[in-house]
């Protein structure tokens, strides 16, 4: 697809993987490029992908045949209104070096996607404006969505709202 | 007991019957039981009848808060906050089962039965709980208001 040729053209290496499944497109992008790789996807006019559709994580601890590569993988859903085609980015994290450059100045959506993901998987997005927990709140310990977080942890009952 | 045990004892029986046929209630609907407790507070199955048919939307003017639906952690705080608003007399019902044990939620974000943040007087089991289930709830509420000994 001339989406990833031209991405991988462009980038080179930065490209780590692209795959291409029924016209569903998906490249595998290096953290040090992602912050130009996402910028060169939003104001390239071939390119324009003008909507942040979703921002989100996958943990891949314990997934069968992915024991050893890195645990989290943050995925970008772009979509372009003007051309009418989408592109899905990811990047892959290590446990103990989960920061990713934050997005939101690329798109605003970010900034609330960004607490979702930091709220659930405890991916750190540096650079992002105010990085607190979006949905539970300040007293909640660890972070849900992780594979690790036993199902069954009861949280301690926070006090009467001020 | 002497004839004054004898007139309080009377005195409670007279308080608990009004209070009984009074019943102000807060409906503290927060999921999809609050469908099943509004079909029961609508005029078909008319909770009138227990002096029920009221509700009062601030827990301060109100005698039995309702809690309807799912209480996730992050609302206790404010359920616990209408708890103690509330004035005395007053009394608790756990409606459905998300209320009274967590129901099938196993999970970081709820609580485990309402009975872990403020006492509860009755349990009304039910996914969401039938009408005539809420009504004997109602009805088994009212015999213990009936039956409460006063302080004076």
């Amino acid at each position: 697809m001339p989406i990833l040729d031209e991405l991988r053209r462009r980038f080179g290496d930065a490209i780590v993987e692209t795959d291409d499944h029924r016209a569903d497109l998906t490249a595998i992008v290096a953290r040090d490029a992602l912050l130009d790789v996402l910028a060169h996807c939003k104001d390239d006019s071939a390119l324009a992908f003008d909507v942040l559709m979703d921002l989100t994580a996958v943990d891949y601890q314990k997934f069968p045949g992915r024991e050893d590569g890195p645990r989290f993988e943050v995925v970008y859903h772009l979509y372009s209104i003007a051309r009418n085609h989408r592109l899905r980015l990811k990047v892959r994290v290590d446990e103990d070096d989960a920061r990713v450059p934050s997005a939101s100045a690329l798109w605003p959506i970010a900034n609330w996607l960004e607490r979702e993901v930091w709220d659930m998987f405890g991916v750190r997005f540096e650079g992002h404006p105010d990085l607190r927990r979006l949905l539970l709140y300040e007293e909640f310990v660890g972070h849900p969505l992780r594979k690790d977080y036993p199902i069954t942890r009861r949280q301690p009952l926070i006090g009467p709202a001020t | 007991m002497g004839v004054g045990g004898f007139f309080t004892s009377k005195l409670d029986e007279a308080i608990g019957w009004a209070r009984k046929y009074s019943i102000f209630q807060y409906p503290f609907v927060t999921a999809c039981c609050g469908m099943e407790y509004m079909a029961t507070a609508c005029s078909h199955y008319d909770i009138d009848r227990f002096g029920a048919g009221l509700p009062r939307f601030s827990p301060r003017q109100a005698d039995v808060l309702f809690v309807v639906g799912t209480i996730s952690q992050k609302m206790a705080p404010v359920l616990k906050r209408i708890y103690d608003q509330m004035t005395e007399p007053k009394w608790v019902v756990a409606f459905g089962v998300c209320t009274c044990t967590g129901g099938f939620y196993d999970n970081y974000a709820t609580v485990m039965g309402i009975d872990t943040i403020i006492p509860v007087d009755v349990y009304i089991p039910g996914c969401p709980p039938r009408p005539e289930s809420v009504i004997d709830g109602l009805m088994k509420l009212q015999d213990k208001i009936t039956a409460q000994v006063q302080r004076y």
